[in-house]
């Protein structure tokens, strides 16, 4: 087993293999399962994802508070008119992870990745990436587990939770997972991958945590679409060999010292940000009905 | 250092949009439905702390209404869970209030069977689709509903803590937690006793016959 970044690197230099297979290896010994299984699971998953990544670009999604909704779709047509100043790359996959979001806030089947409020990044930026790379249904199998031994790492030496760390904790996790498996999808090595996720980690240090009316709905939306393209920079950097001048190591430790470092308000509890703007307490009692 | 399996890190696959409050909530249905049968009538939550403020926002009622009928966190039905048990012809009712000293997302499920009796389970979602039951009927018990479960009340004698635990390892089911709890001495007390394995109907039957016992539950997840 490995605790920490370098470790996994160690590992994948010593067999001449990639991160993923690190991963692979570690889980069938931890679960007692075969290869087959553990992918077959993985695959399930990623079938949910592409699910969650598809259904709001094409239906008018609106959440349970009626917070937010509709955005998905409205991005995806507008991608489609061909004028964007990002690209088609950049928009579909900003469009993707807004369609998990608004899944889930609509009471729909997502993938917690880490987190049901994170859902959207992993999707958005493996399935976009994919796209680009052609990569097939085991690539993108692969680039999952690669992703989930970043979070191994993140969870082990830090924390998913926004009431402990933030939305660093959240998106920002999400985004170097997903910055991970798809730097590994591409062709890079293990040493890229590590850079981007920290890369990824550094760009949204100290993001705070304050969901209106506290519920997963807004900011959580748009963050999922940023923290999407930040995975997908991230990635493109460590590509092009760009090194991230901290090790992911000290990125992770840093992440949570940053985040319990944040006053109680801006962890999740809907007391600061935000949520306590004049227009965020507004929908509060809107929505709440007090 | 906890060991995530891969799977502690994407997944659970569930129906949004949180997972403490709706993921956790519908376990908490679930696990509830196990200990009061499922020949109810009546279900009315009481909700308390974080859930009594944010359940409309989150869906927590829909959730735990699936969870009372059986349903999975992953169970697309789940949005519709409380049009399902209209149909289905059990009354449902939400309570807002404060169940004192208790974590912040915690309900309190009363049951009302179908021959008039009732029974009460409180429990709390206390994180990442984690949750834990708190009290039966007003008796303080603590576990988590994911091992086969089994809850005894007795009264306090001599020996039949050991006699129950040989029925037990008898069967060939391995004890993993045992929790004793007794107002006094030969008092009322609890036993809770989670197993590896299936908790059969005739171990139940036997544990009953034993003296001293009051009631036993056993909930086998599902
Ligand atoms: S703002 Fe908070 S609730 Fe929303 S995605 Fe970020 S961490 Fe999750």
């Amino acid at each position: 087993m490995y605790n920490y970044g370098y470790e996994m690197l160690q590992l994948a230099k010593e067999k001449n293999v990639r991160l993923c297979d690190i991963v692979i290896e570690n889980e069938v010994k931890l679960t007692e399962q075969s290869v087959e299984v553990v992918r077959e699971k993985m695959g399930r998953n990623l079938d949910v994802m592409m699910d969650s990544a598809k259904y709001g670009l094409e239906n008018d999604v609106k959440s349970v508070s009626g917070l937010i909704g509709g955005d998905a779709k409205k991005l995806e047509e507008y991608r489609k008119n061909g004028k964007t100043l990002c690209g088609d790359v950049i928009v579909k996959a900003m469009a993707r992870a807004l369609s998990c979001s608004e899944v889930n806030a609509a009471m729909g089947r997502i993938v917690a990745a880490p987190t049901a409020g994170s859902c959207g990044i992993m999707p958005a930026a493996i399935i976009t990436a994919a796209e680009v790379l052609g990569a097939d249904r085991e690539k993108m199998i692969d680039a999952l587990f690669t992703a989930s031994g970043i979070g191994q790492i993140i969870g082990k030496n830090a924390t998913f939770a926004g009431a402990e760390g933030g939305c660093q904790a959240e998106c920002g996790a999400a985004a170097a997972m997903a910055a991970a498996g798809i730097v590994e999808m591409a062709g890079g090595t293990p040493e890229m991958a590590l850079h981007a996720a920290s890369i990824a980690l550094k760009n949204i240090l100290g993001l705070v945590c304050d969901p209106i009316a506290g519920l997963v709905e807004a900011p959580c939306a748009k963050r999922n679409s940023s923290g999407t393209v930040n995975a997908m920079t991230s990635a493109e950097l460590a590509l092009a060999g760009i090194k991230s001048i901290i090790p992911f190591d000290e990125m992770v430790e840093t992440m949570y010292r940053v985040g319990k470092a944040l006053p109680e308000e801006l962890r999740e509890t809907a007391m600061g940000g935000i949520a306590v703007t004049p227009t965020g307490i507004k929908l509060r009692k809107q929505i709440f009905g007090e | 250092m906890k060991n995530y399996s891969v799977f502690d890190i994407l997944g659970p696959i569930m129906i949004g949009p949180s997972s403490s409050h709706t993921a956790g909530a519908a376990r908490l249905g679930k696990v509830a439905r196990g200990i009061a049968g499922e020949d109810f009538k009546a279900v009315t939550f009481y909700l308390h702390g974080s859930f009594a403020k944010t359940y409309k926002g989150h869906g927590t009622d829909r959730a735990l209404v699936a969870g009372v009928l059986g349903m999975e966190t992953y169970d697309e039905r789940l949005r519709n869970a409380l049009f399902i048990a209209k149909d289905m012809g059990i009354d449902i009712k939400f309570i807002e209030t404060d169940l004192g000293d208790e974590h912040p997302n915690t309900v309190n499920i009363e049951f009302e069977k179908k021959d008039g009796s009732k029974i009460s389970v409180q429990g709390a979602s206390i994180g990442g689709g984690n949750i834990i039951i708190n009290k039966i009927q007003g008796d303080s018990v603590e576990f988590t509903g994911t091992n086969p479960t089994l809850i005894i009340k007795k009264y306090d004698l001599k020996g039949s803590i050991n006699t129950i635990t040989s029925i037990i390892a008898e069967s060939d089911i391995n004890i993993g937690m045992m929790k004793v709890t007794r107002q006094g001495k030969g008092k009322e007390g609890l036993m809770i006793l989670e197993t590896d394995s299936k908790i059969t109907d005739e171990i139940v039957e036997k544990i009953e016959k034993v003296d001293g016992v009051i009631s036993v539950r056993a909930i086998n997840p599902v």
